[in-house]
């Protein structure tokens, strides 16, 4: 689109590769974590390692495709209510 | 013995100065209305005024508790920050409506007995109805109007259980009632649609989303949260609440998740952070009551902000749907940032207003041992990231690039957001001072090493799925049906098919049955059909107006006796 200018610092292939990188660090540090501060248990699963981790990944993958899923039975072209 | 005189009735009543102020005054009327209810607000002591007698029944005019203070606070509140935001509006009647409209909603939170209650209550669904119209043209007009009869059907329901409770030996007075009763089960329904409960959940993505820039921020503060009010009121602990709680929270995010309008992905994921509170008020605790409570609080704060930013993109592209943003960021950055701001507060990010209020529901049905409950509200609060938290910043702020690059809006605009994003990050840093506000009071500490790991992994792995699904979010120029679609399309369906049924039938018979099959299907086709009385759009603003007129008397004789 922009030929002419530059692109934004922010959305150049080198800032993306980077942030992907801290966010990994991120993630894995938050795991880490878990081996140093004492939880209460609630429920038994909920104070093991990561759980808060793969949990809220996988509910967030279920969640997306439920709604892909839903998508496919009542999804409309935007102007269905309009004629 | 406080004033018998409504601080709601500052902001609905001096609305109508409006009508007589020159551009100048209307913006302070804008800014000063709000701010004197709120300090009528903030100075009222605990206690009720002086009942007033009317048709036998007594009426307590102002009744005034922690609770009916917090959520009048925030309704004056939100009043002012939405009034700045709208200065620039030139649209007369959408200010005057948005106004009474916020008195209505500071009304029902400081209303002494449940005659008064109802009235405010049809104050707000009058005049936000006249918001929406205030847009103009057809489909403002259908969209008011539909808005409009659930709401009156709501109204209705509400009313019929009051006079049910009467009925039974109830008085009028504001107390916990039982919802396996015939007053009280009716009671509960009406304040539910208002609160976008099933199966009526689709008036609010049908409605609020078609608002103006501006009026779309004042329509998503009131009408939901002064239900969520009374619930916490009148049904704490009612155990229907936390499974008609959890299916809204989840509503709320797969209808997000496929939406491509900015602000409809905002209001279904009203109707999901609703469900955080109406499922809090079921658990019924103290710890979840105010957490209900606490939760309305912030998240009027959050979701007006982020619809502010929506506003003010709309504003200055006039643009709506996903697929035609993007890139914004690189020419509004006080937008992007505010946006990101109310975006990380719903999703409950450490130090901000979400992650103070939403985590005593959570840990509320932790302590109670519930275990289903938990365990959703957890998936839940990785969801709330999903849809709102990183769908709206990205798709609008980021994503691909629009090539827009409209700067940032007016200086009112970016004051009312600043002022809303530094709340957000305010309570969540200070939560004490949300805290004191609170109808019990609070142990709570939501600051502990675990629970901001916790929150922090349950987040960022969520935006993990986020980004590692993105192919499958991409944006598509297409709306979800939804129960709405039962009378937009079914009923109309149904009507039309019967009328001409018997417009045909009729043929095929002897005169007279010909005659009365053919009379009644025109009728039906006259009345229901495009243009008649039932489906006729000329018919809503005058209604509309003869209402506000009936109530707008009744009020006056009521403060008068």
């Amino acid at each position: 689109m922009n030929q002419q200018k530059p692109l934004h610092w922010l959305v150049r292939p080198r800032t993306i590769r980077g942030l992907w990188i801290g966010f990994g660090i991120v993630l894995f540090a938050l795991v880490l974590a878990d081996l140093f501060i004492k939880r209460y248990n609630w429920f038994g699963i909920d104070s093991t390692m990561g759980f808060y981790s793969w949990y809220g990944l996988l509910t967030c993958v279920a969640m997306v495709l439920l709604a892909k899923g839903l998508g496919l039975f009542l999804k409309r072209k935007d102007d269905y209510y309009d004629e | 013995m406080s004033s018998a005189f409504p601080p709601g009735a500052v902001l609905t009543l001096g609305a109508f100065l409006l009508l007589f102020a020159g551009q100048r005054w209307r913006m302070a009327l804008m800014l000063i209305l709000p701010l004197v209810s709120l300090a009528l607000v903030a100075s009222l002591p605990d206690g009720q005024s002086v009942p007033i007698i009317m048709f036998d029944y007594e009426l307590v005019l102002v009744s005034s508790d922690a609770l009916g203070r917090l959520f009048a606070i925030i309704f004056s509140l939100m009043a002012f920050a939405g009034g700045l935001f709208a200065i620039r509006q030139d649209n007369r009647l959408e200010l005057i409506s948005a106004l009474a409209y916020a008195g209505g909603a500071v009304g029902v939170a400081l209303a002494g007995d449940l005659i008064s209650l109802f009235l405010w209550w049809e104050v707000m669904a009058v005049a936000s109805s006249l918001v929406l119209l205030s847009v103009g043209g057809d489909r403002a007009i259908r969209v008011a109007m539909r808005y409009f009869v659930v709401h009156m059907l709501g109204g209705t329901l509400l009313f019929g259980g009051i006079l049910a409770h009467l009925a039974a030996g109830g008085s009028l007075a504001i107390t916990q009632l039982d919802a396996g009763t015939l007053g009280g089960g009716l009671i509960l329904a009406g304040v539910l649609i208002n609160a976008a409960a099933p199966p009526l959940s689709g008036w609010l993505a049908d409605a609020y989303p078609e608002g103006s820039f501006s009026g779309t921020v004042f329509l998503s503060a009131f009408t939901t949260k002064a239900a969520v009010y009374v619930l916490i009121r009148v049904f704490p602990g009612t155990e229907i609440l936390i499974a008609i709680g959890l299916f809204m929270i989840f509503y709320g995010i797969v209808y997000a998740l496929l939406e491509n309008d900015m602000r409809r992905i905002l209001a279904y994921s009203i109707v999901n952070q609703v469900g955080f509170m109406v499922t809090g008020v079921g658990i019924g605790t103290e710890l979840a009551l105010n957490g209900a409570a606490a939760h309305a609080f912030a998240h009027i704060i959050y979701k007006g902000l982020l619809l502010m930013s929506a506003g003010a993109v709309l504003y200055m592209t006039g643009k709506r749907k996903c697929t035609d943003l993007g890139g914004l960021f690189q020419s509004m950055p006080v937008t992007t940032v505010c946006g990101i701001v109310g975006a990380l507060a719903i999703s409950s990010v450490p130090w901000t207003s979400g992650f103070v209020s939403k985590s005593m529901i959570s840990e509320a049905a932790a302590y109670g041992a519930m275990g289903w409950t938990w365990f959703l509200l957890m998936a839940a609060s990785a969801g709330v990231f999903l849809h709102a938290g990183i769908k709206f910043p990205w798709f609008v702020f980021f994503q691909k690039d629009s090539g827009l690059r409209p700067p940032d809006p007016p200086w009112n605009m970016q004051a009312a957001m600043i002022f809303f994003a530094v709340l957000c990050i305010g309570i969540g840093v200070f939560p004490n001072a949300l805290y004191n506000l609170l109808p019990y009071p609070v142990e709570y500490v939501p600051y502990t090493a675990a629970h901001v790991i916790n929150m922090l992994q349950l987040l960022l792995f969520s935006g993990l799925a986020f980004f590692l699904l993105l192919p499958l979010m991409r944006r598509t120029l297409t709306i979800t049906l939804d129960f709405d679609w039962s009378y937009r399309r079914l009923a109309p369906r149904v009507v039309e098919t019967l009328a001409r049924g018997l417009t045909t039938g009729g043929a095929g018979l002897g005169g007279r049955a010909r005659s009365l099959g053919a009379s009644v299907g025109n009728r039906m086709q006259k009345h229901f059909g495009p243009g008649g009385i039932v489906t006729r759009s000329t018919e809503a603003a005058s209604m509309v107006l003869l209402v506000v007129l009936t109530l707008t008397i009744y009020l006056a004789i009521s403060l008068l006796g």
